[in-house]
Order: structure tokens, then sequence, then C-alpha cells
């Protein structure tokens, strides 16, 4: 990957801002912050793809836009295939006519990347184009107004997944999305979170120096979703990590780190216990299905110290 | 007169006429009948005879989105399908129109599902009507040839910006080898220049392109892109005039054979053109005459044109090589009674239905179906319903 500067405090993140306020993204959403730093860490000229979602509905009401940088929106499944063509396009652009090649990034929600933009994004990841593919991960169909996806997580209610008397919410397992990325082969895979900016500033950069496909996984704190107050967007972003529940870590030419240790993790049950998605789960009743969450979180942890100590 | 004389099928000739146009990025995914055109453009690719990105994409949604992303970055793009493929693009289809990309695709016009068929019918471009997009039908090697290179010229023409399908007949044309003439490259690079793209990506001028566009502007900027495609109509013929001057090959709107003082008119997309004028021929040594009209340009659908051929006529009978289930009538009937309502004379129109999924459309049909014109001449009355000819009786 060769020499990626990172930095060591927020004061190093450039000031000047691609991404404009006025948008119309919920108070405590956790999409604007990571949109300006990755308009930030992303270095020389750039364009957007944005699958339909609450990022592409809340930034670009005609007359407005809040983009600094040429955006693009075709459809909801299909933002790594319109990438695809785009880099695919730049790149004999440049060589035929001199065209400036921009470095193409996609932002995705979980609906566009776990579910209905899954094979474009396989595709695009097998053929190996030069793109930065960023799922921002609320967790549910937010902008449809909170239907479950392959990216919610057990346990949790939603309105297509509700905790009801039988069925105490969505009780299938998330999709491990850096590990499928990771199994095409591509050379960079990172989760990112809020809560830890430098974090993830870094691995944006990193992301940005690869020739080739890269995914970043995003945890993008949802309090209209999630029914937690958004003044509390960070603190619940980390008490993500804290848990080990949204372990930060980044796959990179073969190797797994760990990037955020968590050596003391907190008990899930502070985690849940701020969302209203996640407050049946501590009822008596539900113990069972706290229990098996647990269980997995853990082994996940587990799974990914392996990983690492291998590497 | 130019160009010299080879013998291709319709998929390859579509192809050299890619090839010959110097697109810069082709994005497609295989389906019978068309995989043919594909398969030589990343021959023409892999062996340095193109200098394109050939993108093998993982389904013919992403074949089209991929392209409409290459057209905003600037690039001259052409993609291919047929059938099932452009029903999976027709969500795109509509974006593809809406943003004003310039991209040229050819169709294979196969029969839709179910039950799978692989041969013609013309439902799939039918079910492409409403997006946006300039259609033509090839109704030989000849034409699918030349009307991809005019489809690039249209398309990308600044006062255009809309994208092209170029339809040619599967099997019947796709696979078909005819003779046919092309051009020298020379030629095609001094008729289609490079592509010179109006508000592409620029990473240096900034744009949103595909907005959220709600009740406050969504129906201006509909009437906008509506008032755009009419305007395309002087110059799909200017175009079509240039290069009947460089060719020698005629090409307008509209085809009409011998309509003059015809009282029945039979009309057709595509190769059954070729059926009923032969049928006409034959039926012009019995005495009988039987004009013949058929439409190279099928969107926007030359209406003007049409009711001036047809306003002579008595009776008119349209062919669908389609159904349209719960309609009134099939496809080209509905937009041709439409037409013609507004004409100041109106001849008698009835429908018919042929050769779906392939079955054989034949000069004997073409005689039943004349046979059922005199009568309707006779009587003045035509069926309110579509005729179906070579269909499996009992």
């Amino acid at each position: 990957m060769g020499e990626v500067k990172q930095i060591r405090t927020l004061k190093e993140i450039p000031r000047e801002e691609l991404f404009a306020p006025g948008h119309r993204l919920c108070a405590g959403c956790g999409i604007p912050q990571l949109v300006r730093l990755v308009l930030k860490a992303v270095p020389g000229p750039k364009v957007v793809v944005n699958a339909t979602g609450c990022l592409e509905v809340a930034t670009t009401i005609f007359p407005y836009t809040s983009w600094g940088v040429p955006w693009v929106h075709i459809a909801f499944e299909n933002a790594a295939a319109v990438a695809s063509g785009i880099e695919a396009a730049f790149k004999v652009l440049e060589r035929k006519y001199g065209y400036k090649r921009p470095k193409v990034i996609v932002f995705a929600g979980d609906g566009g990347t776990f579910d209905i933009g899954f094979q474009a994004l396989s595709g695009a990841l097998e053929r190996g184009h030069d793109m930065i593919y960023i799922c921002y991960d609320n967790e549910a169909y937010m902008n449809t107004g909170i239907q479950r996806s392959g990216a919610t997580p057990k346990g949790a209610h939603t309105t297509t997944s509700p905790a009801g008397k039988v069925i105490p919410g969505k009780l299938e397992r998330k999709k491990n999305l850096i590990e499928i990325a990771v199994a095409h082969g591509i050379r960079y895979a990172a989760t990112m979170n809020p809560a830890y900016p430098v974090d993830m500033y870094n691995k944006i950069a990193k992301a940005a120096s690869v020739q080739g496909p890269t995914v970043l996984h995003y945890f993008s704190p949802c309090p209209t979703g999630w029914y937690f107050d958004p003044s509390r967007s960070i603190e619940v972003a980390r008490l993500a990590v804290q848990t080990r529940i949204w372990p930060l870590y980044e796959y990179e030419d073969g190797k797994y780190r760990i990037t955020v240790p968590v050596k003391e993790p907190k008990p899930i049950e502070e985690y849940f216990k701020l969302q209203g998605r996640f407050r049946h789960l501590l009822e008596p009743e539900n113990r069972w299905l706290l229990e098996e969450i647990k269980r997995e979180v853990e082994e996940n942890w587990n799974r990914l110290l392996r990983l690492a100590q291998q590497s | 007169m130019r160009g010299r004389v080879v013998g291709l099928n319709g998929d390859r000739a579509v192809a050299y006429a890619v090839k010959q146009a110097k697109v810069d990025v082709i994005s497609a995914y295989p389906i019978t009948p068309q995989t043919i055109i594909v398969e030589a453009l990343a021959e023409y690719v892999n062996n340095g005879e193109l200098d394109a990105a050939f993108i093998p994409v993982e389904s013919e949604h992403t074949a089209l989105s991929a392209a409409v992303g290459a057209s905003l970055a600037g690039a001259r793009v052409f993609t291919a399908t047929s059938s099932q493929g452009l029903a999976l693009m027709w969500e795109i289809l509509w974006i593809a129109a809406g943003l004003r990309t310039t991209i040229v695709m050819a169709i294979g016009n196969r029969a839709l599902s179910p039950n799978i068929n692989i041969h013609c019918s013309h439902d799939d471009a039918y079910a492409a009507r409403e997006t946006g997009w300039l259609q033509f039908f090839a109704e030989n090697v000849q034409e699918a040839y030349d009307l991809t290179l005019m489809a690039f010229r249209i398309s990308e023409d600044h006062r255009v910006l809309f994208p092209s399908i170029v339809n040619l007949d599967g099997f019947i044309l796709t696979h078909s080898v005819e003779r046919l003439s092309v051009l020298e490259d020379s030629d095609v690079d001094a008729f289609l220049p490079k592509k010179e793209p109006v508000n592409r990506i620029d990473p240096d001028r900034p744009m949103t392109y595909g907005a959220l566009d709600l009740f406050d502007w969504y129906m201006e900027h509909k009437r906008a892109q509506f008032e755009a495609l009419e305007s395309t109509r002087p110059v799909i013929r200017e175009v079509f005039e240039e290069y009947g001057e460089l060719t020698g090959r005629k090409y307008t709107p509209v085809k009409a054979y011998n309509v003059d003082g015809a009282d029945i008119v039979f009309v057709a997309l595509g190769t059954a053109a070729g059926t009923l004028r032969h049928a006409a021929r034959e039926l012009a040594e019995q005495g009988k005459k039987l004009g013949v009209v058929s439409l190279t340009q099928y969107r926007p659908f030359p209406a003007e044109e049409l009711r001036k051929i047809l306003s002579e006529a008595a009776v008119v009978a349209v062919l669908d090589r389609s159904i349209s289930f719960g309609s009134p009538a099939p496809q080209l009937f509905m937009d041709i009674a439409t037409s013609m309502y507004y004409a100041k004379r109106r001849p008698l129109l009835f429908s018919v239905i042929y050769g779906l999924g392939g079955r054989d459309f034949t000069p004997q049909h073409v005689f039943e179906l004349y046979k059922r014109a005199e009568e309707i001449l006779r009587t003045g009355e035509p069926p309110a319903t579509s005729i179906w000819v070579g269909l499996r009786e009992g």
C-alpha cells in the first residue's frame, strides 16, 4: 500500500469542506460526519456515486445541492455498477483525450449494499474497478421508514421485524460485509465508527491510496430509526465499539488488524438500553435471545482476534 | 457511392459499425440472439483493433447502469441486449433518457417469457417505447449497419442528446449473413467525429446529476424533456439525408412502397416489410395493388409522415409482431390509430398479429390478409379485434 499519511489528532484533518450545510439529514444522523471526512481524506479530484437512500434524498433537493464535487445518482441497486462505468470510462478518456481522471467514491446505505445492491457490488469488486465503496450502515431501510435489511442486527425491532408477542424482532443474523468483500480478493477493507474519527480518517486515506476496489463499512447511528435522543449519537456509537458489537478493524493485503482494541468490554445491555429498537431484549421473556446475541458477539470478537494473531 | 461489399450477419454488421464508430466504452451482458455482437466487440478490443473499455458486467441491469455512468463521464458508449435483458434494464432505460445520455443500444428482438423462447417478437422493443429513447428498426443487415452508425451521430448531436435503440429482428437478421456495403474507416471518421460531451462529469466543474425532484419542479422538467424529444425530428431527417449523400442509401422516417393510388396498404416494422413487398409484387402480377409502409423511425413516432401517406388509402392493415395483453389492440396499431384519428381523411384500419416467437410469416399469409382487406373494402366493416395469421387452429 506504500506510504500513506496517517494522522494522530483531529487537528490534522484538513479544514476545507466539500459538503455544504443546509441539507435535510436528521439531527444526530451519522452520515454527514462520514461524508465530510471522506471528502477531506480522499486527496485530489473525485466523483461521488450515491445509491438511492437517506444521503441522496436529503442532500440534493432540486434546485439545491450540498455537493462540492461531481455527484451522480442513478438508482437504488446500481451504485457500484454506475461507478464501474464511470471508472472504466475515465481510464479510456484519460488515455485517449487527456481528461482529468477523478477517484470514484460510492456511498450506499445498508439496503443498497447488503440487499438490493449486493449483486452490483460483487460484480464491481470481481472486475477490480478502482473505487472506494462505502456503506453507511444504519442497520435498516431508514429512508422508507425503518424496515429490516440484511444488515439489521439480530433482535432489533423494525417495522417489518416488529418486536411482537410471538416473534421478538429480527431473528436472523447480520451479514458479514467485510468477509464477503475480502472473499473477492480485494486489497483493503475496514470498519469505521463516528466516535473514532482519527481511526476513520486514516482508514479512508488508506483506501484512497489503493489502486482497485476497497470497501469501508461505517456504523451510522440513526436516532430516528433506533429510537434514541439525537444528542446521544456519538455515545451510542462509542458503546457499539466498547461492547465489541462493532469491532473496529481492517484487512490489508492479507492481514487483519484490530485498530481499536477493547480489553474490558462493557455489558451489551448498556448499548441496548439506550435504544428503543433493543429495549424488548431486556425483558425476562426474551432473555434467551439476549444470551444468543451475547454469544455471537463474543464468537465474532474471538474470530477477529484469531485472524489478527495469524496475520 | 462509397464503401466496399462484404458478407456479414446482422450481429457482426452492428459490431463492425460500433468498431468503426470508435466507441470508448462497451458495457454488455450476453443474451441470445444478441450475443454475437458483444463477442465480436470483445475480440476487437482484446486484439487491439478497438481502443475501448469492455466492461464484462454481471447483468443487463448493470450493463445499462454502467453505460449511463460512462456516458455521463463523456464517453461514446454502446451496449446490446434482447428480450429478458431489456426487461431487466427497463428501470434504467428511463434514467438513461432523462439524464440525456447518448448511449447506443442494439436490440436483437426476441419474444418475452413465458414460455421461454429465443426467437423474434417485437414486444421487447415495444415495452421500451415510453422511456424516452429514440428507436429505429432495421429491415435488413445493411440497415442494421447503417442505422448503428447514424444512431451515434444522431444521439450525440447537441440538438438531440438522447440515447438510441437500433432494433434488428432476432435470428432473421441477427444470424443471417447478407451482402452489405460498409464504409471505409476514414469516411466514418468524417461522418462521426469524436463525441463532444455536454455537461460531462468534470472534477473542475462539479455538477449534481440525478437530484431529488419533487412536485415543485418535476413536471416542468418532464415537459422540457418532452419538448426536447419532439425537437429531434428534423435532426434525424438531416442525418438521414447526409448519410444518404455519403452512401447513396436513402433513409426516411417512413418507407412507402407502391402506395400511390393503392386502396389497400399494409404497415409493419422490421423484416416483415420485405415479405410484404415481395407479396405486393406477386399481387401486382395478378393485377392487384398492395401498398407497403414500414417505419425506420419508431420513436419519436412519425405520426405526421404516416398521416400524409395513409390518408390516401381506403383500408390499412397494421401488422404487430406482438400482443398487448388487456389492450384494445397491439402497440403499433394503437400508435397508428391514434395518429390517424387526427387526419382529415381516415382509412378503415384493422389490426393483425403475426409471427410471435419466431413463427414464420410468409407471402401466403399476406395473400390471405389481402383477401380480408378486399372484403373490408367492399363491406366497409373492419373487425374490431386483431386478426391472427399463422396461428395453429383447433
